[in-house]
């Protein structure tokens, strides 16, 4: 069903929303700039003062080196979540935007795709930037490096997919901090962004494991710091089906919502 | 020897059979007929809460019918939705306009939409822009317009793509008598360009000025339906002398005098076909001054099948 309403019309949504984003660009461009920059700042100089190397995979690494990748992934969580859940919210309930592109050939289908494929390209977006500011600072090994970029485009497709199934059944925009609150936060504090995940007790070990953002960085550490490794192969794929069942709940939900 | 002439396509564009929308337990619409005819001004009136604008969301496609057929431009709402939207022009009750956009670009992305891109797609918009008298307004946000110029903002976003069904729920109500007139003159000339227009309106006058056609609907079912010339005669005498008085001592002369009227708060309604021979008779008794003879009109029949209760 969902598959046969959708086409490539979906494109027309990504460009609403890039056209919007192009005329305040530089509002849009700052956050994600200054965010990596603030966070290597704090985590990565601040308290990478008081942290000696860590060991990973056999190896010593600097702790700036070390939480780099994470902080990658943290912000393509962010990003990814914070566009379809806020964002497509209040273009979905107090903009009516939505109903307006329904008098139009796209389906609801054609829309939520759009707006998924939006929410992934903000996520990418942000990677790139942080991707920028990390060569700046020598923390990329290229040229496979930048595979981060495409594996941030997929992981900001299961995030924003992941936001869009809160968004098919939230009352109200303040709904959105229980999923903040009891998903998002505990994933930026226990998927390993911090300090390796094998520091944990075994069962925190195993609740990483349902953590969707412990598997992009398992895979961007090995990325960026040189590793390559077949789990980087099996983290991607966990990605990849994470990706297509979040978009496909997130679309059925929002047209069980829209479409009574 | 009777002349015989093909009509290209089918000449009826809106067909509904027994249509229904419930909302839980609410029903909304319960099993209309109607068929709006290729070209025709189709009218859609009814008090508030009567199904019109459910009524009108099935024929857009926004909404699935419970139950029942509905066929728009020879095609099935349910099964070729997409196909349907591309040629229709819709103006919801409730404005839409993208308010991160300004005027010029909520056209410019609507038209793009429907894949209309370029140059063609900008001449269309300056164009439509020229029309409305917005086009000094181009760079405008949403927010700056005043409610009219909202208004007739999302008229003329429903004809970029040229449609061949125009959909309009209730396009002028809040607005000044001018920008009424210009959404009428609107309306008027994509008459005649050919377009079909669907509309809902709580405006008398409006349905008598731009209807060819008329459907009175109350609780979700049709109560009455016809031109505007045969709902008034069929349903009322051709005058009506209001007296600005309910008291009882005119109701008891008018009673009295075996005369047909209606009473409200404040006034009586009597229908007469002789509205002269009437008017004098309750001129003397009443005084001139509390008499009133006029034409019956079309919200005479809508108050009588309607009734003058409030709709909760
Ligand atoms: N989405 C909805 N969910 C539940 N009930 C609805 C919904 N939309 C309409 N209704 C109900 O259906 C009935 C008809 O509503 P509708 O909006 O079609 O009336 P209307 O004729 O357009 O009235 P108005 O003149 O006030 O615009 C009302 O009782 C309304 O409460
Ligand atoms: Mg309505």
């Amino acid at each position: 069903m969902v598959l046969n309403n959708l086409s490539w019309r979906f494109w027309r949504v990504w460009q609403r929303n890039f056209d919007v984003y192009k005329a305040t660009w530089k509002v849009n461009f700052i956050p994600p700039l200054l965010e990596p920059v603030l966070y290597l700042f704090a985590f990565g100089i601040g308290l990478g003062g008081l942290v000696q190397n860590v060991s990973y995979m056999g190896r010593d690494v600097t702790y700036l080196a070390f939480i780099a990748p994470g902080l990658v992934a943290v912000a393509v969580m962010n990003h990814g979540f914070f566009e379809t859940t806020y964002a497509s919210f209040v273009r979905m309930y107090f903009q009516k935007t939505f109903d307006a592109i329904l008098s139009t050939p796209l389906t609801l289908e054609d829309i939520i795709f759009g707006e998924l494929v939006w929410g992934a390209t903000k996520a990418f977006m942000a990677a790139v930037i942080m991707f920028v500011v990390l060569i700046g600072f020598g923390l990329i090994s290229l040229p496979q490096g930048l595979w981060v970029l495409p594996l941030s485009f997929l992981a900001g497709m299961a995030f924003a997919g992941l936001g869009m199934c809160f968004t098919g059944f939230v009352k109200n925009i303040e709904m959105f901090n229980f999923p903040v609150f009891l998903f998002i936060t505990p994933m930026f504090l226990l998927s390993g962004v911090f300090f390796p995940l094998q520091t944990l007790p075994g069962w925190a070990q195993v609740v990483a494991r349902f953590f969707p953002l412990a598997y992009l960085v398992s895979a961007l550490r090995g990325l960026l710091l040189g590793r390559l490794e077949i789990s980087i192969v099996s983290d991607v794929l966990v990605l990849l089906v994470l990706a297509a069942a979040s978009c496909y709940i997130g679309i059925v939900l929002m047209k069980k919502r829209l479409l009574r | 020897m009777a002349l015989s002439f093909e009509i290209p396509g089918d000449p009826i564009v809106i067909r509904a059979a027994a249509l229904s929308k419930h909302f839980g337990s609410t029903e909304a619409v319960c099993g209309i007929d109607f068929s709006v005819r290729y070209r025709e001004c189709f009218g859609l009136l009814g008090p508030n809460g009567a199904g019109k604008t459910t009524t009108v969301r099935m024929v857009h496609c926004f909404i699935p019918p419970t139950s029942g057929t509905l066929n728009v431009l020879g095609l099935d709402v349910l099964r070729q939705p997409r196909l349907i939207k591309a040629r229709l022009g819709v103006c919801p009750q409730e404005n839409n306009l993208d308010p991160d956009l300004n005027v010029w670009d909520n056209l410019r992305v609507f038209a793009r939409y429907f894949d209309m891109t370029g140059r063609p797609a900008e001449q269309r918009c300056e164009e439509l822009l020229h029309f409305i008298g917005l086009y000094q307004k181009r760079h405008a946000a949403i927010d700056e317009l005043s409610g009219g110029m909202k208004r007739r903002l999302m008229m003329v976003r429903s004809l970029l793509n040229r449609p061949e069904l125009l959909i309009l729920d209730e396009p002028t109500t809040g607005l000044d008598p001018q920008a009424r007139h210009q959404i009428w003159e609107t309306i008027i000339r994509v008459k005649e360009q050919g377009t079909t227009v669907l509309l809902t309106t709580h405006y008398m006058d409006e349905a008598e000025h731009l209807c060819d056609k008329l459907l009175i609907m109350d609780r979700g079912r049709i109560i009455k339906e016809g031109t505007p010339r045969d709902l008034i005669a069929q349903n009322f005498s051709r005058h009506v002398v209001e007296i600005s008085s309910a008291d009882p001592s005119v109701i008891g002369v008018l009673r009295q005098a075996g005369l047909a009227f209606e009473i409200s708060a404040t006034h009586c309604y009597v229908s007469a076909d002789d509205g002269v021979g009437t008017y004098r008779f309750l001129s003397d008794r009443f005084g001139e001054e509390r008499c009133l003879l006029r034409m019956a009109n079309l919200e005479d029949v809508f108050l009588k099948v309607t009734g003058r209760n409030l709709r909760d």
